[in-house]
């Protein structure tokens, strides 16, 4: 299973807030078991969602260079169902962004409705011994897969771009993203 | 330039935000992590707060000294030496340590603050009205 709980960017404003789009389908499996002929987006699935969306955005804010980790969910609201068929719109904004930390306002729309409303803490781990949590590609990736790229904007209002130390990252892959060289 | 009633109440409301308990519970001798429940990541949390209700800046350090507690210097045989206690009075003048100076283990160290200690804090940061 991939672990992709958005489906595309709709607006990325650097350091400011993002806008991510979620289709619920009956493609999904573990519909047919949340729940049986009655299937409904998780809710622990929506945060995931949110975490991501905003986790995204406080991550490109340092230029990927900080483990961000989801740390508290202070508070999760959720007001109505969300079934397959349905595309929420997620949006985060940055509360506060802390050499420690961030934390991120979120909400879930469906159509004008609000769906469910989040306030989510992320810490930034600095232990050295951890290494990266991520390979820098794999964020390239995402945010490419993601239409980052496509539709997001910098601080100064410039095309969002990805940073040069990814892109260096990269050219170490081959054209099936297995780093070249490596036969396994 | 707040009075100490809105300090407090500023206070009151993030510690219920952050820690999700009742506002009753949120007496100037609770203890935030005895008595309220905070965890580690739940400071991290609070300071955000704090530093939005007061438009303060909390360094980290500032409000929970992490970096005394766990520094050889101060700490020997998990309890905090005579060093690490005059440097923890210099570093938190807001908060009361008799209780803690009689047995200084390091571990019962995050039981100290109190909501008043953190009242102190604050009003040190700010220019109080009374």
């Amino acid at each position: 299973m991939r672990w992709y709980w958005i489906d595309r960017f709709i607006e990325f404003e650097s350091g400011r807030y993002a806008k991510a789009i979620k289709n619920i389908s009956l493609a999904e499996d573990h519909l047919h078991d949340h729940f049986p002929n009655f299937p409904l987006m998780p809710n622990s699935l929506v945060i995931e969602g949110l975490a991501q969306t905003g986790g995204l955005l406080v991550c490109e804010y340092r230029q990927f260079t900080e483990k961000v980790v989801l740390a508290k969910i202070p508070r999760a609201e959720f007001y109505c169902e969300a079934v397959p068929g349905d595309t929420l719109v997620y949006t985060t904004t940055i509360e506060y962004i802390k050499d420690e930390g961030a934390m991120i306002h979120a909400t879930s729309h469906k159509g004008n409705i609000l769906h469910a409303e989040a306030e989510i803490v992320f810490a930034h781990l600095n232990d050295p011994r951890m290494g990266a949590l991520f390979k820098p590609e794999t964020f390239l990736q995402m945010m490419r897969l993601l239409g980052a790229f496509q539709v997001g904007r910098a601080a100064d209002g410039s095309p969002l771009r990805p940073p040069p130390h990814l892109m260096q990252s990269e050219d170490v892959l081959d054209s099936n993203g297995r780093q070249r060289g490596n036969r396994t | 330039m707040p009075t100490r009633e809105e300090v407090f109440t500023k206070i009151r409301t993030a510690l219920v935000e952050a820690l999700g308990v009742e506002e009753d519970e949120v007496v100037p001798e609770a203890t935030l992590v005895g008595d309220l429940g905070a965890e580690s990541i739940d400071f991290l949390d609070i300071v955000f707060r704090l530093e939005k209700a007061f438009d303060i800046k909390i360094p980290r350090g500032e409000l929970f000294p992490e970096d005394v507690l766990t520094n050889p210097q101060y700490v020997q045989d998990g309890k905090v030496t005579q060093a690490g206690l005059a440097e923890l009075r210099r570093r938190m003048p807001f908060a009361n340590l008799d209780n803690f100076e009689k047995n200084p283990v390091v571990q019962d160290f995050g039981n100290l603050l109190t909501v008043a200690d953190m009242c102190r804090f604050v009003e040190s940061k700010v220019e109080i009205t009374d």
